[in-house]
């Protein structure tokens, strides 16, 4: 990631290659999905407990928005709601 | 949104693939995902360092704006906290890593399938798609009765691309920038914090 970033600022000149970056790092992240998929998808384990993973992860959101949601809110109030 | 559903397709297929049963024993096999995670890695460096605007952005802010990535954490990492006691069948690291990608469900589930193991991937996927879904139909609501951080706190990481049209039309112009500082912050500590969560206190 350190050597991507320290190529990315010696990089910055040449858009063209930023651009053709973008489409790769799409394509790595969508072949890393197809694998995921294809991981999930032959382990029974998963499948059957689909239900589940889906029901930990609603709550996991739930509490992820609720927390940042309500620090953000006071950090609002004390630093950025001045006017 | 269309990236999203892209993404989905892919994964979908992927599922529906490992389903069938179909495919050649070393397809399945874990070699080929470390190699197109490293790729990834040093792609998505590139993309942080070559990305002019970022740090642009980055150096016009004064130090009061750090308040927002923070909070995000620590509200983030303290809610999935609180409700870990809801979910007994996962260990506290586990819920914080998930929450740990705040919304960038690509980078982090891969990531955590690829650390920890694909159980925990598919809950990452999930909860992190979910964060950016839920933030895109509340933002509204959220900014009325939460003040103007709130669309930026709920998007986390996508509060730069994904969910910045939304949050900049309900926030405001001054709070825009906020978002894409926020996001940007976010999105870069995502692969960070969920590495040192999951090998820390192993």
């Amino acid at each position: 990631m350190l050597a991507g970033i320290l190529t990315g600022l010696f990089l910055n000149n040449y858009p063209a290659i930023v651009k053709i970056n973008e489409k790769l790092l799409s394509l790595a992240i969508y072949a890393l999905l197809l694998l995921l998929g294809i991981a999930v998808g032959s382990s029974e384990k998963i499948i059957s407990n689909i239900y589940n993973l889906g029901f930990q992860a609603i709550i996991i959101t739930l509490g992820a928005i609720t927390g940042s949601v309500l620090v953000c809110w006071m950090i609002y109030k004390a630093f950025f709601h001045l006017k | 949104m269309k990236g999203t559903l892209i993404i989905l397709a892919f994964f979908a297929v992927g599922v529906m693939l490992g389903v069938s049963g179909e495919l050649p024993a070393n397809m399945i096999s874990s070699d080929w995902s470390s190699y197109a995670l490293y790729l990834l890695m040093f792609l998505a460096g590139v993309g942080i360092g070559a990305d002019r605007k970022s740090w642009h952005v980055l150096r016009a802010m004064n130090l009061k704006i750090f308040l927002v990535p923070a909070g995000i954490i620590i509200g983030t990492l303290g809610g999935v906290t609180v409700v870990s006691v809801l979910l007994p069948a996962l260990q506290l690291r586990e819920v914080l890593a998930v929450g740990a990608g705040f919304g960038y469900y690509s980078l982090s589930s891969i990531f955590i399938s690829r650390l920890h193991n694909d159980s925990l991937g598919v809950i990452a996927l999930l909860s992190n798609i979910l964060r950016e879904i839920l933030t895109l139909i509340l933002v509204p609501l959220l900014v009325k009765y939460f003040g103007k951080l709130a669309g930026i706190a709920s998007g986390g990481a996508t509060s730069m691309d994904t969910t910045f049209p939304v949050i900049s039309k309900y926030s405001g112009k001054d709070y825009a920038i906020i978002s894409l500082f926020s996001g940007i912050v976010l999105t870069m500590l995502v692969p960070l914090l969920v590495t040192l969560i999951l090998t820390i206190g192993k």
